[in-house]
């Protein structure tokens, strides 16, 4: 089977997301995907699979022009996607995810409910009769249209009956073909996402796509259940099938696609092989300028201990211990990076030290003073800066301007207010100085924060919270989602808080981030400590197994 | 390994519920041993009717003498009393101390049995009280509220939240009467079945189409039509009787069934609307978790997106969920005036499709949890409206609370958390 695209543009209002594109993947290759953030890989795969129609362009399939009205027509097309935000019912079964919209009903049906209803009209019948006889108290006619009624509902009723033994064995057919095992009886939201992403792949193999697209899908996976995922694909695409591989990171790229494809700022703006590439090159045909993937920085010059943290232990929303019995501390002038996959205790550890959890055992001390059990004013006050790990949700208001984004920290304080009144005229002059300091591309300082780029978005958060003195920084994923110049700017200016002997902590899933910017590196995993370690005295590799459970 | 830290959690919030339960029976075991047992009034014995003066075998003779089938249960109150009050301290003790105990759902059901039962007694205590009589006007008067909740769940499965039941309700008595006055009582109910429908439908347009927040577009429903049913009936129906005064479909005993002593009488001698109601949870179970129907309702309703990148259509679904219910709810109404006393008033669902509503989520939004709760709900009911009779210390408004005391204390907890469908209220929005 070969899918081409040919000439697609898509355009929002006011935006265009993809322009003139032409792509094209056949059966048995794996087609690299690269662009950053925002570039436009997302848009063309939605549209790929039906999901948004195309303002200008064909999709072909076999030569053949089709129409996608929706995912529908794609999977009958034979395209099947693995989304980067799973798309699985949590509180449901794996068979029941994978047959969803396609499923086996049942062949041989039992009646049960017809029969009873059957016996049921007949006992009411029999009941007539002996009216007749004046046996039984009367009876009304309506009452056997009753019946009809619930019985003509069983009927269509049992016709639609699931067959969930079938939808099982099909499951396990398929895991033992491409070695994906899984139980097919397990609810999704008991799995590991390494698991889940394994069901997805499933859905897409039942469903007989020929063309399988994988959006980001190594995002939330620890180094070596990549390579695995790798593994996976090259057993897809030994069986034929087509594979579109989307992604932003270069090494991935180079390893296991057949050709590579780079799109920047919706167009394509290069074709090539991993032979003939390098991953330099690739960074700047993402990016379109040259690029620095390096951090420069000097030595650290560990000073006083800022951060003391004893035997923390947090609870998460619905009250499991997230973070159990952590101890560490961060010192003046060095950046320690806290690694961990997704959703191992990190979240609550940065809210536990930033005052944003309450309900904490274990303490938290900032330069001699307890702040464990601080309001987040408090904590904020004591000197603490915090960059938290959603821009959008916990970062910014983002129907508030950039002026009103810049002085949430601070509106109180003079010279924003005086107590009661805000003075707007000096809030607006600081917001114009920190957009000019911090490269902030924004209309003005008028604009809603949510008109700016994600990379802009994260830098009003970053001008915000070092714009003031704190001798402590907190930064949770401070560069994810953003394009790569603004991970560059980004990372020169926490290394330049640094420098200023301010005390960093780091969390980030991120590998390479955590590599290149720490100072130390801790490794959580089930919300403990698993392992520390400084980046000259370990890999990628080790880090991966910490963050999987081994220990140290 | 993640596993094990999830079931080790597990078990911690197991056994954080196990001591709750365990002090909270208890807690009731005391309550019963020094509040009833201790004051029980009259000449100590209780005596409770088990048969209906009518029924069949109320005067059954069997050899010597009048002896009487299940004539009534005879009990000695303040014994009775101090021997519930150990059971329920029993429960409990066995709870705090057995720590591999799971507590169970049945327990709690056993225990809340028996505290009512030890309530009854006392408050019976030297009267006598005709328990079969209640427990069967307690499933009649949970009728309405399973017809409403039913209507919650189609509705919020596919998460649609449904505040408008108590209007579908209403309407479907109003036009269920005039329509029955003209035409007999069966088009009467086809009538209140379209109505709710039609109410439904509005409330689908207005919160799947545009959109709208779907409590206040609920709200807007309810109070449309408890204004129109309310302006109509003094308009119209106080100058025509005769177009307020419908036929009746009630009591219908089924043959044979009926004659089992006492649980015939409580479950087989009833409305027809009850079997209905009996054969509705059964097929809308049956029609939730076992069809394909179903199963993409619960997806739309846990994860709409999901199931659109996977061909479902989302809102062709949720419009089918929601006027389902509106039929359910619409049928529910009918019973209020052709089930009942053929006759409209204003208000007179009096807001039993918000108890309906309570009595999803208690039913933690399944067909047959939602008529458990509602038969709670109806049993409180009718044990406040019975034991007005009885000469009972307390007032009748503080009984009238029964119902809804219930409720919080269901809900605050004791039976555990309660989830609803994850997109519950969310609309969803096409790209």
């Amino acid at each position: 089977m070969e899918l081409e695209l040919r000439g697609i543009t898509k355009r929002f209002p006011g935006v265009i997301a993809n322009e003139d594109v032409n792509l094209t993947v056949r059966s048995g290759e794996i087609l690299g995907l690269l662009g950053e953030n925002g570039a436009g890989k997302s848009t063309l795969m939605n549209i790929m699979y039906g999901l948004y129609s195309a303002t200008e362009g064909d999709i072909l399939v076999d030569g053949e022009v089709r129409a996608f009205h929706g995912p529908s027509d794609a999977i009958a097309a034979g395209i099947g996607m693995v989304h980067q935000h799973f798309m699985l019912v949590p509180v449901m079964s794996v068979a029941e995810n994978v047959v969803l919209g396609v499923e086996p009903l049942k062949k041989k049906r039992t009646p049960w409910m017809f029969l009873g209803l059957v016996a049921a009209t007949l006992g009411l019948l029999l009941t007539m009769v002996f009216n007749l006889f004046g046996v039984e108290e009367g009876i009304e006619g309506g009452m056997v249209v009753l019946l009809a009624a619930f019985a003509g509902l069983a009927w269509i009723l049992h016709k639609d009956a699931l067959d969930i033994a079938e939808s099982r064995s099909e499951v396990e057919e398929i895991s033992a073909k491409y070695g994906l095992a899984v139980d097919p009886d397990a609810l999704i939201e008991d799995l590991p996402v390494g698991l889940q992403q394994r069901v997805e792949i499933i859905k897409v193999l039942f469903r007989e796509a020929e063309i399988i697209i994988f959006d980001e899908p190594t995002a939330v996976l620890t180094p070596q259940e990549v390579e695995e995922f790798f593994g996976i694909m090259r057993s897809l695409q030994a069986d034929g099938k087509g594979v579109i591989f989307i992604t932003h990171k270069l090494n991935e790229i180079n390893e296991v696609c057949d050709r590579i494809t780079v799109l920047r700022r919706g167009k394509v703006v290069g074709e090539t092989t991993p032979a003939e590439s390098t991953e330099q090159g690739l960074a700047e045909m993402m990016v379109g300028r040259p690029v620095d993937l390096q951090v420069h920085k000097a030595d650290a010059k560990p000073g006083d201990v800022v951060l003391e943290v004893q035997h923390l232990t947090v609870d998460d929303d619905r009250g499991h211990p997230a973070v159990s019995d952590v101890s560490f501390s961060v010192r003046a002038g060095e950046i320690v990076g806290v690694a961990g996959i997704q959703g191992n205790g990190q979240t609550e550890l940065v809210e536990a030290i930033t005052g944003l959890r309450p309900g904490i055992s274990g303490v938290t001390i900032l330069n001699g003073e307890d702040i464990s059990q601080g309001s987040p004013r408090h904590v904020h006050d004591a000197g603490v800066a915090h960059i938290p790990e959603d821009r959008q949700r916990m970062g910014l208001v983002l129907p508030f301007t950039v002026t009103e984004n810049v002085v949430l920290n601070t509106y109180h304080l003079e010279p924003f207010s005086n107590g009661t009144v805000m003075d707007w005229s000096a809030s607006k002059a600081a917001a114009e100085r920190l957009i000019e300091q911090y490269d902030v591309r924004t209309p003005s300082a008028e604009a809603p924060a949510s008109t700016l780029s994600g990379g802009n978005q994260q830098k009003v958060i970053v001008a915000r919270e070092f714009s003031r003195t704190a001798p402590l920084v907190v930064a949770s994923q401070p560069t994810r989602g953003i394009d790569v110049g603004s991970i560059e700017y980004i990372h020169e200016r926490i290394v330049e808080q640094r420098d200023n002997g301010a005390a960093i902590l780091i969390v980030s899933t991120e590998l390479d981030e955590i590599m290149a910017l720490s100072d130390r590196i801790l490794v959580m995993y089930e919300g403990r400590i698993v392992a520390e370690t400084t980046p000259d005295d370990t890999t990628t590799t080790d880090l991966g197994l910490y963050m999987a459970g081994a220990t140290a | 390994m993640v596993d094990t830290t999830v079931q080790a959690a597990e078990a911690a919030r197991g056994e954080r519920r196990a001591h709750r339960l365990g002090w909270f029976y208890i807690g009731l075991g005391l309550f019963v041993a020094l509040v009833f047992a201790s004051t029980v009034t009259g000449e100590g014995d209780s005596s409770f009717g088990m048969v209906l003066a009518r029924d069949r075998f109320a005067d059954f003779e069997i050899g010597l003498g009048s002896l009487r089938l299940l004539p009534s249960l005879v009990v000695p109150a303040a014994l009775t009393n101090f021997l519930i009050a150990a059971v329920m301290g029993f429960l409990g003790a066995r709870l705090l101390t057995k720590k591999a105990l799971k507590p169970s759902n049945l327990t709690l059901a056993l225990v809340i049995g028996l505290f009512l039962f030890a309530f009854l007694t006392w408050a019976a205590a030297g009267q006598s009280f005709n328990l079969a009589s209640m427990l069967r006007q307690s499933v009649l008067r949970s009728a309405p509220l399973t017809f409403g909740a039913l209507a919650g769940v189609l509705s919020e499965r596919v998460a649609v939240i449904n505040i408008a039941i108590e209007g579908m309700l209403l309407g479907g008595a109003f036009t269920g009467v005039i329509v029955g006055s003209l035409y007999g009582a069966w088009p009467g109910v086809l009538a209140a079945i379209i109505t709710g429908g039609l109410l439904a439908w509005v409330l689908a347009v207005l919160s799947i189409k545009y959109k709208v927040d779907q409590i206040i577009s609920g709200v807007v429903i309810n109070i449309f039509v408890l204004g129109l049913t309310s302006f109509l009936s003094v308009q119209i129906l106080t100058q025509n009787a005769d177009l307020n005064n419908s036929p009746r479909i009630g009591a219908w005993n089924v043959p044979f069934l009926s004659d089992i002593p006492f649980f015939g009488t409580i479950l087989f001698k009833q409305n027809l609307f009850v079997y209905i109601m009996f054969g509705l949870v059964a097929v809308t179970t049956y029609a939730l978790f076992f069809t394909r129907w179903g199963l993409r309702t619960r997806a739309v309703g846990e994860h709409p997106k999901a199931a659109d990148t996977l061909g479902v259509d989302v809102y062709r679904i949720r419009y089918i969920g929601v006027i389902l219910g509106g039929l359910v709810a619409g049928f529910g109404g009918a019973f209020f005036t052709i089930g009942q006393v053929g006759r409209f008033d204003e208000n007179m669902t009096g807001g039993r499709g918000y108890i309906a509503l309570a009595a999803m989520i208690f039913g933690r939004w399944h067909p047959v949890g939602a008529m458990s709760a509602a038969l709670v709900f109806g049993f409180s009911d009718a044990i406040a409206n019975k034991l007005g009779i009885l000469n009972t210390p307390i007032p009748s408004e503080f009984l009238a609370m029964a119902p809804y005391i219930a409720t919080l204390i269901v809900v605050a907890g004791v039976v555990g958390k309660s989830r609803p469908p994850a997109a519950d209220g969310i609309p969803y929005e096409k790209q």
